[in-house]
């Protein structure tokens, strides 16, 4: 069998992996991005906050705080080139008492110190005038003007899609198993991933659950060996597995599991700013999150957790979330949940990111440890890495044409005039499928286009059964939509790829 | 874009916009628009296809889909009901003297209606597994009921192989049965309480002749299972609904139906600041089934979560009429102020425009003084309609909080004596004038009967 070849491989589709695939995808070089779930996005960063942190928060003088300032002035020019949600809705930082009003003024110091612009402490009148929910008992509060929302997975797609349309190759469900350094390159092995099973497939079978042989063929490109003459290890939870291959014995990951409640967007609005409390030693704390779509968001805990795959929610951890959060904004109810889930952080043995050459070859750029503010150091994280890359060697010609737009239809967002418009252009606009979030059949049918095979990948690029009835209603249609585009029977249809079938088959 | 104005739209074409729809026609409601974001009318019943529909409506025991036809046959009656199906509502707007509903649906894309009047009939929708927080993780295989029956009777899927059920509501049950006729094990249903709030006939006919074991005062503690459910944690609760984890036990399955409660489907009737009940999660309404906002009615699921559809067609019936003769009112009085506007213009303008008080004109029943407002007293949970006139008979139906046996329920100067009452079913009860022992209110109660 033929190799591939390429200039870098990018290994990991997170945010991390996404965001320097855009970026490299400016010169000319040949980059290929291979991610081991089926699709993008379907780790650490689908279950992040979304925040644009200001930057106030990292140590002065660690690529933490240097690159989530550099990144987060990146945000407002990308949102515009690649059209991704993005508001610019201010951070606060809440002292509950008047003896933490020390720690606020520290705090500001440290974001003085970091080039953070434009942070004052105000008093408790002004930020009751700026956040009438908040309680009303709050000391102070430090403001940050340029924190930021986005919608993590949505930012990941656009980047992933501008890449792809400046010539990266994205290459899904395909999990790096071996590397080989020879004459100047690496060998690197990869297997598909679609023979997974269920942990306890084999236990059921015998009690007639779903077998794993229903388990569903997604889009598996057959790369099998791949020469790269330069690998960026953006693997995010597997940075160390994949650093390991190497020889790189330097980078042990600790997963930390943090745990996020989303609320009915019938309280948009509740707050503007994104609330934070003080942050505690292991993170920076449970928040009130405004999304850009109007959700309020409640969360994340910080738990050390062994796992590398446990995404379960826990009654502890919605107690923990619940029973702070109505400690900064009492009104906030338990009868507006609409759902919840967990992400595991990927946080290293280093307490900074790890962004640089493995010593043990210069041409292998680690982008790891990227736990927060790693989103929004994400772009800035880019550039660095491109740096050691021409460090090592690697030619960095800009592209005489590069396109940096991105866009996308998303009807909820278009006047009446506007969708009227499109709907008599293209009827698939006017046949809405998801009723709670607004979104047609046109969006789900170029979502699939656009890569998503999956219910999820639909989910995550569309909002499609994010809504308060969770896909009740929905899912059975996208489940004909996803079969159709994609040539499969509905019971080859998953939720996220082989193993997570969502039909076992047809009736008699 | 363009405008049109008719007399009445119908928001849903289930059950109760059907019988709506019919009955206003049948009153003289001039031009009707009956809209359904679904291709086929009947809503829900279309895939309920047990039977046990139209005992008492029809006298006779109907599949969903035959309950629905009976309703669909007699509407091609009436020319002057328009359908539109696929098309959605996605805005309701009160504007003056009109009701301004923006629709889409793929042949006309946008389109706005206003109409003189419009009846909500929008159903409701199934609680998710987000809205009871079960913790876990989030797998492939977890269905609200509704879903899953979709699933099996319209698109002709099994969801699994071998289910768990969370809830023993009628959906849950019958859906219970429904997959163990199609070859699927039910291992359990659970109940968080300790009662099923499910009709005592389904948990017979749909748990008990099939030997599925029923779980009360149970819950879900926890979903196993990475990408497809492996198997739930169940576990006992104690009186205050906190499991005890110390007897929890795991049940293997690879699919979890949820059947934990039903919401009145109300965001539009929010957008059109239609007064909600709390108890109910659905429009407040009066004997007319007209809701807070004059010209808007309301009917059905929305309204309220029904035992039986025969319950949900009698008032959609008396919603429909309700509605005819608010349109016919308003007609009136526009020819009048027609013929008033040609001797005075300027002084009838304003009072044509004037939506509250052109209505309380003629529509008269919108005076306050002609209604009482009901009242819930001891055990019980909801009323409606929450407003009686004081003119004539009104049919309630009562919902109480917790079963009780041996009891007299009163409502006014009525009184019934039950040999026991459960949250599962509904108390219905015919209310007249001569009942109405208070001047401001009707008070409804439980009472324990003196045997």
């Amino acid at each position: 069998m033929a190799h591939k070849e390429t200039d870098v491989l990018i290994i990991g589709g997170g945010v991390t992996g996404t965001a320097l695939a855009r970026e490299l995808s400016r010169y000319e070089v040949s980059v290929m991005l291979m991610e081991k779930e089926v699709d993008l996005a379907f780790g650490t960063s689908k279950a992040n906050s979304g925040i644009v942190h200001s930057g106030i928060h990292d140590r002065p003088g660690t690529l933490k705080a240097r690159l989530c300032v550099e990144g987060n002035r990146m945000y407002p020019q990308m949102a515009q080139e690649l059209d991704f949600l993005y508001q610019n809705n201010g951070a606060v930082v809440v002292a509950r008492q008047e003896d933490e009003i020390p720690a606020l003024k520290r705090l500001m110091e440290q974001g003085q110190q970091n080039g953070v612009t434009g942070v004052r402490l105000i008093g408790r009148g002004e930020l009751l005038a700026l956040e009438p929910h908040l309680a009303p008992d709050l000391a102070a509060a430090l403001v940050m003007p340029s924190g930021g929302i986005v919608i993590p997975f949505d930012l990941v797609y656009a980047l992933a899609e501008n890449a792809a349309a400046n010539g990266v190759e994205i290459v899904l469900g395909t999990q790096v198993t071996d590397i080989q350094e020879e004459d100047g390159a690496f060998t690197v092995q990869a297997t598909h991933i679609a023979g997974r099973t269920p942990r306890a497939a084999q236990a059921a079978q015998a009690a007639q659950t779903i077998q794993a042989a229903q388990t569903a063929q997604t889009t598996v490109l057959p790369v099998e060996t791949v020469r790269a003459r330069y690998i960026v290890n953006a693997a995010g939870l597997h940075a160390g597995t994949v650093a390991g291959m190497i020889g790189d014995d330097s980078i042990s990951i600790h997963p930390r599991k943090g745990e996020e409640y989303l609320l009915d967007r019938r309280l948009a609005g509740f707050v503007k700013h994104t609330v934070f409390p003080l942050p505690t030693p292991v993170s920076k704390g449970i928040l009130i999150i405004p999304t850009v779509e109007g959700n309020i968001m409640l969360g994340p805990t910080a738990c050390a957790t062994d796992s590398f795959d446990d995404y379960g929610t826990t009654a502890a951890g919605w107690r923990e979330v619940f029973d702070y959060v109505r400690q900064l904004a009492p009104e906030l109810k338990a009868s507006d949940l609409i759902t919840a889930f967990a992400g595991l952080r990927a946080a290293s043995n280093h307490e900074d990111f790890i962004i640089g050459p493995s010593a043990v070859s210069q041409r292998f750029i680690h982008a790891a440890g990227m736990e927060s503010p790693g989103l929004t150091a994400a772009p800035a994280a880019a550039r660095l890495v491109c740096e050691h890359l021409q460090e090592a060697g690697l030619d960095l010609k800009p592209k005489k044409v590069f396109d940096p737009i991105r866009r996308v239809i998303r009807i909820r967002d278009l006047s009446a005039s506007e969708q009227a418009q499109l709907m008599q252009q293209d009827a698939a606009y006017s046949k809405i499928v998801c009723r709670c979030e607004y979104v047609s059949e046109g969006e789900i049918r170029d979502a699939i286009r656009r890569g998503a095979t999956t219910l999820d990948g639909v989910k995550l690029r569309t909002r499609s059964g994010m809504g308060r009835c969770q896909g009740g209603f929905c899912t059975p249609k996208i489940i004909g939509i996803l079969s159709r585009e994609l040539g499969l029977p509905p019971e080859k249809i998953t939720k996220r790829g082989p193993g997570s079938p969502l039909l076992a088959g047809r009736l008699r | 874009m363009h405008e049109v104005n008719v007399d009445l739209l119908i928001v849903g074409a289930g059950p109760a916009g059907l019988a709506a729809a019919i009955a206003a026609a049948e009153a003289g409601a001039g031009e009707i628009v009956l809209v359904d974001r679904l291709a086929e009318l009947g809503g829900i019943l279309q895939q309920c296809i047990h039977n046990g529909f139209g005992l008492r409506f029809f006298k006779e025991e109907l599949t969903g889909p035959e309950y629905a036809q009976r309703f669909m046959d007699k509407l091609t009656d009436f020319p002057q009901i328009r359908i539109k199906a696929e098309t959605m509502v996605i805005e309701i707007a009160p504007d003056q003297r009109v009701t301004r509903v923006t629709t889409v649906n793929a042949r006309d894309g946008l389109v706005i209606y206003n109409a003189a009047a419009i009846i909500l009939a929008m159903g409701c929708r199934e609680r998710p597994r987000g809205a009871i927080n079960t913790p876990g993780t989030r797998p492939a295989g977890i269905y609200t009921a509704g879903s899953a029956q979709r699933l099996m009777n319209v698109e002709g899927f099994l969801p699994g192989r071998r289910a768990v059920i969370l809830g023993s509501g009628d959906i849950g049950l019958i859906m219970a049965r429904r997959l163990t006729l199609e070859g699927i094990k039910v291992e359990a249903v659970v109940e968080l309480m300790p009662y099923s709030s499910g009709l005592t006939r389904n948990i017979v006919q749909c748990l008990d002749d099939f030997g599925i074991p029923l779980y009360l005062g149970h819950t879900v503690t926890e979903i196993v299972g990475r990408d497809r459910v492996e198997g739930v944690v169940v576990a006992p609760v104690d009186s205050t609904r906190v499991p005890d984890q110390k007897r929890a036990f795991r049940i293997d399955c690879d699919t979890l139906v949820l059947s934990v409660g039903l919401i009145p489907e109300n965001e539009l009737s929010l957008q059109a600041s239609v007064l909600l009940d709390q108890a109910t999660g659905g429009p407040v309404v009066d004997s007319d089934y007209q809701t807070s906002v004059p010209g808007i009615f309301a009917c059905g699921n929305v309204v309220h979560v029904h035992d039986l559809v025969d319950d949900v067609s009698e008032e959609s019936i008396v919603a429909g009429r309700s509605a005819a003769a608010f349109v016919n009112s308003r007609r009136d009085e526009r020819d009048l102020c027609d013929r008033r506007d040609r001797r005075d213009q300027r002084d009838q303008r304003d009072l044509c425009n004037r939506r509250d008080a052109s209505s309380a004109l003629s529509f008269g029943e919108h005076r306050p003084d002609a209604f009482i407002e009901t009242k819930a007293g001891r055990n019980i949970r909801s009323i409606v309609p929450q407003k009686l006139r004081r003119d004539r008979p009104t049919v309630l139906y009562i919902r109480v909080a917790n079963p009780e046996q041996d009891v007299v329920i009163s409502a006014g100067g009525l009184r019934r004596k039950l040999r026991q009452v459960t949250p599962g079913e509904t108390v219905r009860l015919t209310v007249a004038p001569e009942h109405f022992s208070e001047e401001l209110q009707l008070t409804v109660t439980v009472e324990k009967s003196e045997a």
